[in-house]
């Protein structure tokens, strides 16, 4: 309707208008297509290259810079360590201070300890790698302890956020329930809040676990990489799979360039798939 | 001065009243809520703490000296903060257009469904790991660049100082298309989140004037939306600075001041992170240190104005990882 008529009186300057308005709504069509183009060609292009270079022996054999490339077995055992001992030490304090926003911080203490962990989320990874290494590894020497604590650290801003918004999500009826039965703040918290806030939760812990797999730079200041196994996550050089990829990529060598893309590809899908595992919770939790 | 806490947080009369559990409880939730506050002072502490040798030897003038050389045990820091600020600077400018684009098209174009699909999949662009864009960016975008862009760039801008020189694929300008990349879902998300805040009134007046749907964008949406969309391409600034594998891979390291984009440099974090492991000598290992808390310092102070500015403008909590 509205255009009919517009179209009826249209001046020169109404439909210079009308041509800017679909232009407009062209360039944002465009722009959203780039971005998705970009992902598609970043992607494929690392499976298409990591696939070829996937083999039985690929996850079965040490790293090697040198020479032939070899396989990524350590590099997944590392990471793997790394990841799992990062979790232990950062979504429970992520948690705790994340309760502590949502149940005391309704003050000005509160918020700037709020402002603080946003401003966190954006301090550069490599800072927390080389504070970790005058913490750490001056005194105990290269090892994947201190790996762990710079991405425990990573992690701790976004649990902890993720866990606020969560826990005021929980409708005040419930916990009121819970209090009025006598039960203290603390067991109201650990029995009532926390397991209806869980799937919510759950979601901001992997996708901060996701953020932190992937991360490279604290690594090379707490774990430096190394071509041998070592399952002394306390003692010694380690690899991860993060890492390797890096040092890869500046690998003379053809066959360790293409060991990086089967790393990548590895490093991609865990990542990838940690993060869909996180929508998949939130999305069930969402149904429900 | 503990004493004076603890009846601030009514601890005593908790105890007093056999409340034990919780006055543990929420010793406990303080503790590791101010946690965040501790952990943040002792990295900057332990920055400039361990950067406290290269302090002495260089004194302020480490800031804009040029030079660094291992050998004579001589460093500064201004051609990284000159490839650290170039490099964000163009992707931002990059990708603010891009970012502001996908937003505008998920918030006033998209229907429902199309919505939920692209911003999932923006959010993908996200969680790639910087070093697969890295090895991706040294491997394929680079030789791409070469090959299908410097011939006809080259002689379009070739002539403006900045952009002159012999085209490298190892380049600033390189890095800076992938931290674009990267920074991308950072302003599409933020973004989309500052425009969905907009009343609808704002929109409606707007459309019963009879504006087109570009008009109502950029008159009545985009004035409102100011603040919250400027907060988000200065967070989006401060993750290109601080962004490291990707660069590092990249940028081609090369420790000098570059006159052309198209030229080698390097940035604070590739600096850091491509040196670490062969410095060697306290005062190199300190200067490292050094540009580290350069960095934080950076990065903390563009963190806080965007993190301000979007707090002034976005209605709802906001997410710290700027995701959808």
């Amino acid at each position: 309707m509205a255009a009919g008529q517009l179209e009826s009186g249209a001046t020169a300057s109404d439909r210079r208008r009308k041509l800017m308005d679909k232009f407009m709504t062209g360039v944002a069509y465009f722009f959203t297509f780039i971005a998705i183009a970009v992902l598609v060609w970043v992607i494929a292009y690392v499976i298409i290259r990591g696939i070829s270079v996937w083999s039985p022996a690929f996850f079965t054999e040490n790293t090697a810079l040198f020479g032939d490339g070899g396989g990524i077995y350590n590099a997944m055992y590392g990471t793997f360590v790394i990841v799992l001992m990062a979790i232990a030490i950062g979504v429970p304090m992520g948690i705790m201070a994340g309760i502590y926003l949502a149940e005391f911080g309704d003050n000005r203490l509160g918020d700037f300890v709020r402002f603080i962990a946003d401003t966190m989320a954006g301090i550069p990874s490599i800072a927390v790698g080389l504070f970790m290494y005058g913490l750490l590894i001056l005194i105990m020497g290269w090892n994947a302890f201190a790996g762990a604590c710079a991405l425990a650290i990573l992690m701790l801003p976004v649990v902890a956020r993720t866990t606020e918004g969560i826990i005021r999500l929980v409708p005040g009826e419930i916990r009121e329930a819970s209090l009025a039965l006598g039960l203290p703040q603390w067991k109201t918290m650990l029995r009532v809040v926390l397991p209806t806030a869980a799937a919510g939760i759950i979601t901001g812990a992997f996708l901060a676990v996701a953020r932190a797999a992937g991360e490279t730079a604290p690594l090379i200041f707490t774990i430096l990489g190394s071509n041998f196994f070592n399952s002394n996550p306390m003692e010694g050089a380690m690899a991860a799979v993060s890492l390797y990829v890096y040092q890869a990529s500046s690998s003379p060598y053809q066959a360790v360039q293409e060991a990086g893309w089967g790393a990548a590809l590895v490093l991609l899908l865990f990542v990838l798939g940690l993060n869909f595992i996180a929508r998949a919770i939130a999305f069930t939790q969402k149904q429900n | 001065m503990l004493s004076a806490l603890a009846s601030r947080l009514n601890l005593l009369k908790q105890l007093r009243q056999g409340n034990f559990g919780d006055a543990v409880f929420k010793i406990l939730a303080y503790f590791f809520g101010l946690f965040l506050l501790f952990i943040t002072l002792f990295i900057m502490y332990q920055l400039l703490f361990q950067g406290v040798p290269a302090i002495r030897e260089f004194g302020i003038g480490f800031l804009w000296s040029t030079e660094f050389d291992p050998v004579q045990q001589q460093f500064g820091a201004l051609q990284f903060i000159q490839g650290t600020l170039v490099t964000a600077f163009i992707s931002m400018l990059l990708a603010a257009p891009i970012g502001i684009g996908i937003a505008a098209f998920l918030v006033e174009i998209a229907p429902e469904r199309v919505n939920r699909i692209v911003g999932f999949l923006v959010e993908m662009l996200a969680a790639i790991p910087s070093v697969v864009y890295g090895l991706w960016g040294i491997f394929v975008l680079a030789p791409f660049l070469r090959t299908y862009v410097e011939p006809w760039l080259i002689p379009v801008v070739g002539w403006i100082p900045g952009f002159e020189g012999p085209f490298r694929g190892y380049s600033v300008f390189t890095a800076s298309l992938v931290l674009t990349i990267m920074i991308l879902p950072t302003v599409a998300a933020i973004s989309r989140n500052v425009l969905q805040a907009v009343p609808r009134d704002q929109r409606e007046a707007m459309l019963a004037l009879g504006s087109t749907r570009w008009e109502m964008f950029s008159k009545a949406v985009m004035p409102y939306a100011k603040g919250g969309v400027i907060g988000a391409l200065a967070l989006a600034l401060g993750r290109a600075a601080g962004e490291t594998m990707a660069v590092t891979i990249i940028i081609g390291n090369a420790r000098r001041v570059f006159t052309s984009v198209f030229d080698q440099g390097a940035t604070i974090a590739s600096v850091i992170a491509g040196n670490f492991t062969d410095a060697s000598g306290g005062v190199y290992i300190s200067s490292l240190f050094l540009l580290g808390f350069v960095l934080f310092i950076l990065t903390l102070s563009i963190n806080v104005v965007a993190r301000l500015l979007i707090r002034a403008t976005s209605t709802g909590p906001t997410n710290p990882t700027g995701g959808f």
